[in-house]
């Protein structure tokens, strides 16, 4: 199998990958969205004239709605982001995007958090993520409590681990750059997505992993003497078809939702379609060269 | 070969049931999709209910009053179907909060949503005009103002209200609601009914009458009794509303949601949109490389569709964006046990066994992988709905519930429509049918 031959090849461009993700999280950052700080989402549309942002910013800043980020959308419209408002302020909305109704605005979507809300949900978020990440981690090492030869079932489960992060890393990066080209933000639907990621991801890493775990049994019962490189690369083989059209058939569907589903679900679909091919890919070209690569390194040492 | 065949044929006349009841209950209405507020529009508002006044074993109690009166206000602006209910949430934040959630359907105006709830709940006591006719209990009254001028007495002066049997001067036994003034009511209360012996004396709670008794004689004690055709649950609850109308739970606004009826309508159209370019191109996908297998998982996936489509209906399931993304999800998801079991197949029968055995023998080694690959989206979709806002839950209830019947319908439908097709596919045009990628 050509990727367990050329393991260090990928293992070098996942580096290269990670790195990237990472420097574009640390770089550009992952902006928090109105879910988890509190604040004023709101979208405007227009008639056939619409104010520009300049202008629009301007009244805003006026009226009251400090902090306010305004972002071009389809349809003629903008959104609007600000912090917690009064409920004086909050009423002068209308008026402030018509712009003294130099430009007759309608309200599509107003939604304000307050801000306890938005801290409860930031912290439902990271114990849900470690709750998905620990009931996994656990899930597969009872799965693969039976294998233990040549490499310890609790290896599988690290090397499924690591494989995760890889999966959330990539996505995060994505974002980062997203949010900065397009102001895209982190808010609950994102969280969404990266466990969808990881739920789907892992559901990948399985398959190959239950396929090497059945060859080695089968190779144990017809006693037949094979290196456990090989069994692996065999395995790989076996599932890869499987792998990649999973994926294409789950890409072809959050295509779909993409290009045509509506907009409010258009971020999301990116960040899976990001997810979904960094997940592929690491359970092809990571999980198992790391299972082939922990194994030479422990014959080598004995 | 007969018993799948029937199976077969059993499976594709349900099929075409859920298709014509999921049709037949949208046309006619009967049944139609529950949409989320995001798809529908309207308004949701959450607020905080400050329960810190009152005793803890009065707080369900009080609540339960609160949402008692916000459905009325709801009731009274003339908004169809709202929905009002208390949670208890916040504990993540460090401190747990008693919480009120309205939702208003095709209320798209959020101040006058937040104008309609707004107020905390009051108590008013009116006395009726000379010669004006009495209005009936629990009903607005729309010219109040010409009917009743308010009384000195208010709301504030209510120490307590209490239920008590047969000492209303009526008959025995006979439920009457006493009410107490504080000391400063008391006076007023006193001088108010010197005045007005054998008029009518109003009580209002949020502007509608709940209670219209006539004055008999002077209550120097500060305790009015309310007599009238209650049942003991009738006066039971006027008490209720009495105790926490009079000490209102004063409420604050959390969040609040609000999308307009255009913007809904277009998610719902380009959510079916989606849907059906995803199901066509799944399909097409499926067709391509499996051939006649991806023709039964073509199959499988539509009798999927119809069944889940049928459950959001009957369940029902509230559909919001995220749960339509969920769902679209789902069936790009909702194949894969059938790959995993036809690349399994091919091995089979690259392996030289019959297309029978092969197809047998792929079902079976196929099924653990199925089971532990599905069993890492349900951990997932679990905690997302246990997590959730009610956006994610949404998302994970459709999640879930996608997960669990396709991989009944995958495995169960495409099985026995293979086996009832009854092919020996060993060479030929059969072979080429079936034998996509196997030499």
């Amino acid at each position: 199998m050509l990727i367990i031959k050329y393991r260090k090849v990928f293992f070098a461009l996942t580096g290269i990958l990670l790195l990237l993700s990472l420097a574009s999280v640390a770089f550009f950052g992952l902006t928090l969205g109105t879910d988890f700080t509190g604040g004023v989402l709101a979208e405007v549309r227009y008639g056939a004239d619409r104010p520009g942002v300049e202008e629009l910013s301007q009244s805003l800043e006026n009226a009251g709605f400090t902090g306010h980020i305004v972002r071009e959308s389809e349809n003629n419209a903008y959104i609007i982001r600000a912090g917690n408002v009064s409920s004086e302020v909050r009423s002068k909305l209308q008026d402030t995007t018509s712009l003294g109704n130099r430009f007759p605005a309608t309200i599509e979507r107003f939604t304000e958090i307050g801000p306890t809300v938005g801290i409860e949900l930031r912290n439902k978020s990271l114990i849900a993520l470690s709750l998905v990440l620990v009931c996994i981690l656990l899930y597969i090492a009872f799965a693969f409590r039976k294998v233990s030869q040549p490499v310890s079932s609790w290896i599988y489960g690290m090397i499924a681990l690591v494989t995760l992060l890889h999966d959330v890393i990539v996505p995060s990066g994505f974002f980062a750059l997203l949010g900065y080209l397009f102001g895209a933000q982190v808010d609950t639907l994102f969280v969404t997505a990266i466990l969808t990621i990881v739920g789907f991801s892992i559901h990948d890493t399985i398959v190959v992993f239950d396929r090497t775990r059945e060859n080695l049994r089968i190779n144990q019962e017809t006693r037949r003497k094979e290196d456990f490189e090989i069994t692996a690369g065999r395995s790989l083989n076996q599932t890869f078809v499987r792998s990649v059209n999973t994926s294409v058939t789950v890409l072809i569907s959050l295509g779909a939702l993409f290009f045509f589903g509506p907009e409010s679900t258009q971020d999301f679909a990116l960040t899976l379609i990001v997810g979904i091919i960094a997940g592929t890919y690491s359970s092809i070209a990571l999980a198992t060269p790391l299972l082939v690569a922990y194994e030479r390194w422990k014959v080598k040492r004995i | 070969m007969w018993k799948y065949r029937l199976s077969a044929l059993l499976t594709l006349v349900l099929g075409c049931l859920l298709g014509w009841y999921i049709y037949n209950s949208e046309v006619t209405g009967s049944r139609p999709f529950r949409l989320g507020l995001d798809l529908s529009g309207g308004t949701q508002l959450v607020y905080k209910a400050d329960v810190s006044a009152i005793p803890g074993g009065d707080v369900n109690e009080s609540m339960n009053a609160l949402r008692d009166t916000i459905e009325r206000r709801v009731n009274i602006f003339g908004v169809a179907e709202p929905l009002v209910q208390t949670e208890k949430g916040g504990t993540l934040a460090g401190e747990s909060q008693q919480r009120l959630i309205v939702e208003l359907p095709g209320v798209t105006d959020t101040e006058r949503a937040i104008a309609m709830i707004g107020q905390t709940p009051t108590l008013e006591f009116r006395m009726l005009k000379e010669g004006a006719s009495v209005p009936a209990e629990g009903q607005s009254v729309p010219d109040m103002n010409a009917l009743f001028e308010p009384a000195a007495v208010t709301g504030k002066n209510v120490e307590r209200a209490e239920l008590q049997f047969g000492q209303g001067g009526g008959l025995a036994n006979e439920p009457v609601v006493v009410l107490h003034f504080d000391s400063e009511g008391k006076q007023i209360f006193a001088d108010l009914t010197r005045e007005n012996v054998g008029k009518i004396f109003g009580i209002f709670l949020d502007g509608v009458p709940i209670s219209t008794p006539v004055i008999r004689e002077v209550i120097p004690d500060g305790t009015a009794v309310i007599s009238g055709n209650f049942t003991p649950d009738s006066a039971r609850e006027l008490v209720r509303n009495l105790n926490y109308g009079a000490l209102p739970v004063p409420i604050e606004l959390l969040t609040t949601e609000t999308v307009g009826g255009t913007l809904g309508a277009e998610a719902v159209e380009d959510g079916i949109m989606a849907g059906l370019w995803g199901v066509g191109a799944v399909i097409l996908f499926m067709l391509l490389w499996y051939r006649l297998p991806g023709l039964i998982a073509s199959l499988a996936l539509a009798i999927y569709i119809l069944t889940s489509l049928a459950l959001f209906k009957l369940i029902p399931v509230t559909l919001t964006a995220a749960g339509i993304a969920a769902f679209i999800l789902s069936i790009g998801m909702a194949v894969d046990a059938n790959i995993l079991i036809f690349e399994r197949m091919k091995e089979e029968l690259k392996a030289g066994k019959g297309t029978q055995d092969a197809i047998r023998d792929g079902f079976a080694r196929a099924w653990l992988s199925i089971r532990d690959s599905n069993i890492s989206s349900m951990i997932t979709a679990i905690i997302l709905f246990w997590f959730g806002t009610s956006l994610v839950k949404g998302f994970a209830l459709v999640f879930g519930l996608g997960v669990l019947i396709s991989m009944l319908t995958a495995i169960s439908v495409s099985r026995t429509f293979l086996l009832a097709l009854g092919f020996a596919a060993e060479k030929g045009f059969a072979r080429f049918l079936f034998g996509s990628g196997v030499k």
